[in-house]
């Protein structure tokens, strides 16, 4: 949506600057006066609270590395001396903690919106594409800074996951023992994991940049699902219109936030890593953080060998395919329609999606040979059939009914739809 | 109360740290109206102090406390805190604590090591010098570290609370080796850590009676205190940030209409 530059430099500085570099006009052009759908809802602020939520925790991370001591004797101490001795570092750990938690929230709200309006399809595939490369880096940043306080969940949690690489054939072990720096998870792999989670961060700040630059170039999405036709009509500048409804949004997300920091600081972590880690005491159940109870459930879905595949293989296979399919999604959707507003089938099957992916959530928490309330089969039971529902969306659900759902009639603008009857 | 309702929602949901504990076959523990939940809750300093002479006098024999530090006592939020002195070293409460324990300094001018009476900034003496001496007195079992035991159980305060009023007759069929009592409240049920409290195993400083429920919810206030000693500037902050941004939302959200008046969305 990027049209001809309206900035005018006014001041002799800004005029000797902007025929230097103009980065007073790239401000402007993308933040100011950028013309952005009239319609957006809130499900488009968590995008902004994103950027807010990454630069939280990048502020509060690096004063944690101030203190932190990365050293398989020190490490745990270290963290609870930032909680008891720091000025202020109970607030900033528990910032920090509890800020990727609240990351993963966002983000996973974001997917959601953009699986629902179809934000992923044409022209955005390579915006979607960045999104889920920023959404790996995430995760793999969250795992190592997890692994960082050294508890006992930290530790088994990274034997757990390194471990998954073994079972790739032939180079597993191989790629296992380079990842741990030695023959288990120990000083070498805290001291790395340390350092590239120092480092991740910033590698997710640049492809932010490029998802905000693949954004503006096509503009946002929106409700309707349809393009700007008419800035005049269609669209709004971003600056006041949506700075004042973002900030609203990021003010009323950061008020639950700080409920957590202050009065539940610890409710979504877990009790065993105030346990400093011991590599000769296994907890009775280990359980990765809530954000990736959902892939961790797919991993255990898979209970049984598929030809030459072995069942731990086949269930590291599902688990990354979980997430590789998101890569090929915008190609997997046959349907020119991009709101589900206007795809009364295909919308029942997103809410049920929704559903899959937040059962297996439930299921990736539970011991897998307990039985579901109310339904009295095994949790691994469900975990599969949701596992079954979360792949067929994507490879069966969405490619057959983009040609044979009927959608609704769509409004001819964006304008039509703020000014029509639209009801949804 | 909100705390709770989202706490048991999580639990609901199994994502919460709570979740494994009730598996298995252990008791859940008993609730118990701690004068430090809720959002406005604050430690009872003298509980706490009963506590702390708790732990000295019966726990200490066996548990390490080894993030603790003798002026945390002192510090704000802890029980000995006082207004006298800013500064937690200087406490003389704290300051004579300390002087009733030795501790190991060193290495002096000739390189030996020798010990000297406590300081409010040395670390609570540990009673064993290393997991074996303490495996080695305690029948294989390891007393472990008291500093974050709250924290690090699941059921938090009320599961210390349960185990500590949780012993019982071993039912007939129990296993229980050598050494070993029965505690519905643990996992497994045999724990190896004997009954620690009984009636009058300590005279309170401040007259209290020492029954065991008494000395179980000192003890357990102590322990709370000593994992999360910010609780209280935690709180209070907390109600600060929450009104402020209460208001700057309230505003923002005036403009974000006066804004908006016009346009059709």
């Amino acid at each position: 949506m990027s049209g001809p530059s309206t900035y005018k430099p006014s001041t002799g500085i800004e005029k000797w600057l902007d025929s230097r570099l103009p980065i007073i006009r790239l401000g402007y052009d993308s933040f100011v006066d950028f013309p952005t759908p009239r319609n957006l809802n809130y499900w488009w602020t968590f995008g902004g609270i994103l950027a807010v939520f990454l630069m939280i925790q990048i502020i509060s991370g690096i004063v944690l590395a101030m203190h932190y001591v990365a050293h398989e004797d020190y490490a745990f101490e270290s963290v609870q001396r930032i909680t008891r001795d720091v000025p202020f570092g109970w607030l900033i750990q528990s910032m920090h903690a509890n800020g990727a938690s609240f990351f993963f929230v966002a983000v996973y709200l974001h997917m959601f919106r953009g699986l629902y309006y179809g934000s992923y399809k044409a022209p955005r595939e390579i915006l979607w594409i960045l999104g889920v490369v920023i959404y790996l880096l995430m995760m793999a940043t969250a795992f190592m800074g997890y692994v960082l306080p050294w508890g006992q969940m930290s530790y088994w949690g990274a034997m757990v996951i390194t471990n998954l690489i073994g079972a790739l054939p032939f180079v597993g072990d191989a790629i296992r023992e380079w990842l741990w720096g030695g023959f288990s998870v120990g000083q070498a792999t805290l001291n790395r994991f340390f350092s590239l989670h120092y480092l991740l961060p910033f590698v997710i700040a640049g492809v932010v940049g490029l998802h905000i630059w693949a954004l503006h170039v096509p503009g946002n999405g929106n409700p309707a699902g349809l393009e700007i036709k008419d800035p005049k009509k269609d669209a709004l500048p971003f600056h006041p219109y949506y700075t004042v409804k973002d900030g609203f949004a990021i003010i009323v997300y950061l008020m639950v936030f700080a409920t957590f920091v202050f009065y539940m600081p610890g409710v979504l972590g877990h009790a065993d890593n105030y346990i400093e880690a011991n590599p000769l005491s296994t907890p009775a159940h280990i359980v990765p953080e809530w954000y990736f109870l959902p892939f961790y459930a797919i991993l255990r879905a898979v209970t049984f060998d598929i030809g030459p595949i072995d069942a731990k293989l086949g269930g590291v296979l599902a688990m990354f395919g979980a997430i590789a399919i998101l890569f090929v999604l915008p190609w997997l959707d046959t349907s020119k329609v991009r709101s589900m507003r206007y795809r009364p089938l295909t919308r029942w099957f997103f809410i049920f999606f929704v559903i899959a992916a937040i059962g297996l959530g439930w299921c990736g928490a539970k011991n897998p040979d307990d039985p579901v309330p109310l339904l009295g089969f095994k949790f691994v039971y469900l975990a599969q059939f949701l596992t079954l529902y979360y792949f067929a969306y994507f490879v069966v659900i969405l490619p057959v009914l983009g040609i044979i759902e009927k959608p609704k009639d769509r409004p001819a603008s964006i304008e039509a739809s703020v000014l029509g009857n639209d009801k949804s | 109360m909100m705390t709770r309702i989202i706490a048991a929602a999580a639990l609901a949901l199994g994502l919460s740290a709570g979740a494994s504990a009730l598996e298995g076959n252990a008791h859940a523990p008993e609730k118990y109206e701690w004068e430090h939940n809720g959002p406005f809750g604050t430690y009872d300093d003298h509980s706490v102090q009963r506590g702390f002479q708790i732990y000295q006098e019966v726990c200490a024999s066996c548990h390490s406390m080894n993030l603790m530090r003798f002026r945390n006592l002192a510090q704000r939020g802890g029980p000995f805190e006082s207004e006298d002195f800013p500064n937690p070293n200087d406490n003389l409460i704290v300051m004579q604590i300390a002087a009733g324990y030795e501790v190991q300094d060193g290495p002096n001018e000739d390189g030996d090591m020798f010990m000297r009476t406590a300081l409010p900034s040395d670390a609570f003496p540990a009673p064993f010098d290393n997991e074996q001496q303490a495996r080695a007195s305690n029948g294989g079992a390891y007393p472990p570290d008291l500093s974050l035991i709250v924290k690090a159980r699941s059921g938090g305060a009320d599961y210390i609370r349960s185990l500590l009023l949780g012993y019982e007759e071993a039912p007939h069929d129990a296993h229980l080796s050598p050494g070993q009592y029965y505690n519905a409240y643990f996992e497994g049920g045999a724990i190896a850590m004997a009954p620690p409290l009984s009636e009058g195993i300590v005279t309170y400083a401040d007259g209290t009676e020492a029954t065991v429920e008494q000395m179980a919810e000192d003890v357990v206030t102590f322990l709370t205190w000593a994992g999360d000693p910010h609780m209280e500037a935690r709180k209070q902050m907390g109600i600060m940030v929450l009104i402020y941004l209460f208001f700057f939302a309230v505003v923002v959200y005036l403009a974000y209409r006066q804004i908006w008046a016009n346009v059709k969305h």
